[in-house]
């Protein structure tokens, strides 16, 4: 036992000599943690927009100026055709381009129906589409405003602006839950947590050991009467006493910075936060017992860390992968984490909830572990 | 010279005996393109969905049935009280609870009296509750207005025609195979030569190499040069698996895209130089690399997150990422066609860039070992 605490000592004498590291380590994720917080944001805002006017009447020029003075858009100017809009489109100037054709006004008053055109810069799909969607709620609102004034044509709609839209006798209310108002940093904030505790907690527990057999103080540990799982534990508890400072400071930060909730018991996040502590570390120390040298190491912590971090669902949904993503997904700690971090931070899910979710991280953390305790060679 | 080309081939060697490396080195673009490629969609398939149906009339049955054969959602639970709908939730599986009040078929056929339905979406899941109830009232409404029969069209109709330039069928694989490309050349380039450098101070081996007649320029072009070399091919790789096996256009010319992928080597190098002219150990120039130029390549170089709608603040900060020019310009190329007239700018700057960098690199480098 006692040899455990002088390994630890030892450890934790490494680390604090090391104050580059130690500051990195502290300082780095609750940094990261708030510009990542405000990057990690899929809202569409401050779209360029660019019009094409060949009909100059007032209906066009009533129709322009709705994206004048609108929060989404930022209004760049006219265009005298649709060759140029192509243009500005190639050279990134705008993103979208609404060209209102001659006759736009004649039309609508004589023939009861005109078209625009909306060229909109797709290479960002997603943006794209909803740069698209936008626009045309603006045109909708715009021939909306006009059947009423012109004709006294009620369109029978709902209120405009309504995101709730329906006809006569439908009306669909959409409510979110645990996040009403669609707070993007109420929904990134403890995946972006967990995923940065298993980047440094992994890195540099897998750096650990192997650096030891490279600047070759592995042999002077070798020939210590230390027993293997004297070893590993006495490699895992700084680390994951780290880890839970961390996750402190970034808990403290989401809290008081970002104010997403905390519904559920701070005990049971607690819980789960060492768990998966143990789990991370586990990871990288069995990465460092097999592996020569830290160049090596590195690269394959790196590796699943990206794998893990684009599976985990994080970024998109994890029910829409395909199959063979979803058996990936599998073994995937940190897509365990994440349903844990938001389920239970967000919405109060108990221990019972995240019953599965608990008991497969425990299972992970304890085979890594021991695979690494096995792996892990007193001879050189 | 001829010293010179012996230790690039010492350092060559070098790489090509760890296997293991070599092979992440090789293997991570190619399982990036992957899961980029084909994992993460953000397409509504089968999503699971309960409903809370106080009505049990015609219409609430028969919404549900087009919600179910839609082939977007599919039917978990049927749920008997409101209170359920927090109890469901909480479990994590259902993402969409679909409420019909008491009476809402009755209110629907009547039609003059709004008829009231809810769609409760768990948005601690936020993108997938936005695009499942988007999906949702779509269907309803189109269920609606079959059910308003022969709807004449309204007077002073404008009909919107939405053109999708430079990528019609919205297709998530135009942004990410730069993004992987512009990542894959930092790590390599970057985190790689800074490493190596590392290493060789941190297990004595600097000292050698320190006391051979080559000067120590010659040391530090040795060292970088395999790695423009491996960057290069890998950035070759990326971009054939992105023509070949995601069918993305290569619609400009492929030497300026190969020309602006050297550049953007070379200036990925010469941060994993200034990184190395830093660090002593290993552990210090990885997290340095990590830290500060990967994971502000991932997350502000408008990559997954468009820059235009971050605070402005970091729309400055992403202005001083390398990556962002260099994403800008493989698009520009590779899907717009573009070639430098539009794109002097970002080269320019890229240009500036390694100058800048190679000559504060070379400035730092310090003689001697303490």
């Amino acid at each position: 036992m006692t040899r455990i605490l002088y390994m630890i000592e030892k450890e934790f004498k490494q680390l604090r000599r090391n104050t580059v590291l130690l500051r990195m380590m502290l300082a780095a994720p609750v940094l990261q943690l708030i510009l990542l917080a405000y990057a990690a944001n899929f809202e569409v805002k401050n779209l360029k927009i660019a019009i094409v006017d060949q009909d100059h009447t007032t209906y066009a020029q009533r129709l322009a100026g709705k994206f004048r003075y609108i929060d989404n858009f930022r209004f760049q100017g006219y265009l005298p055709n649709s060759k140029s809009a192509y243009q500005e489109l190639l050279a990134s100037r705008a993103d979208l381009v609404l060209v209102i054709p001659p006759h736009f006004e004649r039309d609508l008053g004589k023939e009861d129906r005109a078209s625009v055109q909306l060229l909109v810069n797709a290479i960002d799909g997603t943006k794209g589409g909803i740069a698209s969607g936008y626009a045309q709620a603006i045109i909708r609102d715009f021939n909306a405003a006009i059947r009423t004034e012109d004709i006294g044509f009620n369109s029978d709609g709902p209120p405009r602006g309504s995101p709730t839209s329906g006809a006569a006798g439908l009306d669909v209310e959409n409510q979110y839950w645990y996040n009403p108002r669609l707070e993007y940093k109420t929904f990134m904030v403890p995946g972006i947590l967990f995923e940065l505790m298993l980047l440094i907690g992994g890195m540099i527990a897998a750096l650990n050991i192997v650096r030891e057999k490279e600047i070759g103080t592995q042999e002077q540990l070798n020939v210590t009467p230390i027993k293997k799982y004297e070893f590993i534990l006495g490699k895992l508890t700084p680390f994951v006493l780290i880890g839970l400072i961390q996750f402190t400071l970034g808990l403290f930060v989401g809290k008081f910075f970002f104010q997403i909730p905390i519904e559920g018991s701070l005990l049971l996040i607690y819980g789960f936060a060492f768990l998966f502590l143990l789990l991370c570390v586990g990871l990288g120390l069995l990465i460092s017992a097999v592996s020569d040298t830290q160049q090596q190491a590195m690269f394959a912590v790196f590796f699943c860390l990206v794998i893990f971090i684009l599976l985990s669902g994080l970024f998109s949904s994890t029910e829409d992968m395909p199959q063979w993503a979803r058996y990936l997904n599998l073994f995937n700690p940190l897509k365990y984490i994440i349903e844990v971090g938001r389920n239970v931070l967000l919405k109060g899910s108990t221990l019972r909830d995240m019953q599965s979710q608990f008991f497969t991280l425990l299972g992970m953390a304890m085979v890594l572990i021991g695979l690494a305790s096995w792996r892990y060679r007193k001879t050189v | 010279m001829n010293r010179f080309l012996a230790f690039v081939k010492k350092e060559f060697f070098h790489i090509l005996r760890d296997r293991r490396t070599l092979l992440i080195l090789f293997g991570m673009p190619l399982a990036m393109v992957l899961l980029f490629g084909f994992a993460l969609t953000n397409e509504i398939k089968n999503a699971k969905i309960a409903v809370l149906d106080l009505d049990h009339g015609p219409h609430s049955r028969q919404i549900t049935d087009r919600l179910l054969s839609s082939g977007y959602f599919q039917l978990t639970q049927n749920l008997r009280t409101y209170r359920d709908v927090d109890a469901t939730f909480r479990r994590g599986k259902v993402k969409l609870v679909v409420v019909f009040p008491p009476k809402f078929s009755q209110d629907f056929a009547r039609n003059f009296e709004s008829a009231q339905l809810q769609l409760l979406a768990d948005a601690s899941e936020q993108n997938t509750a936005i695009s499942l109830t988007a999906y949702a009232t779509n269907i309803i409404q189109a269920y609606k207005s079959e059910q308003n029969a022969v709807g004449t069209s309204p007077p002073m109709q404008i009909d919107v025609q939405p053109r999708m330039v430079f990528n019609p069928e919205l297709r998530g694989a135009f942004v990410f195979v730069p993004g992987v490309m512009a990542m894959v050349l930092l790590l390599v380039s970057a985190l790689m030569t800074s490493v190596t450098i590392a290493r060789e101070k941190e297990t004595g081996t600097m000292e050698v190499l320190m006391v051979s007649p080559l000067s120590q320029l010659q040391i530090l072009f040795g060292k970088v040069l395999p790695y423009l070399l491996l960057s290069f091919i890998n950035g070759c790789v990326i971009i054939a698996l992105g023509v070949f096996l995601l069918n993305i256009p290569l619609n400009g010319s492929l030497p300026l895209l190969l020309a602006e992928t050297l550049l953007f080597t070379f200036l990925s190098l010469s941060l994993g130089l200034l990184i190395s002219t830093i660090a002593d150990t290993q552990l210090v120039a990885m997290f340095a690399s990590l830290l500060v130029l990967l994971m502000p390549t991932i997350f502000l170089s408008g990559f997954i997150f468009p820059i235009e709608s971050m605070p402005p603040f970091l729309q400055y900060v992403s202005k001083i990422i390398p990556a962002s020019y260099f994403i800008e310009i493989v698009k520009g190329i590779m899907i717009k066609g573009i070639g430098l007239n539009l794109l002097w700018k970002p080269t320019l700057v890229l240009l500036g860039m390694s100058a800048f960098l190679m000559a504060v690199s070379l400035r730092n480098l310090k003689p001697r070992l303490e």
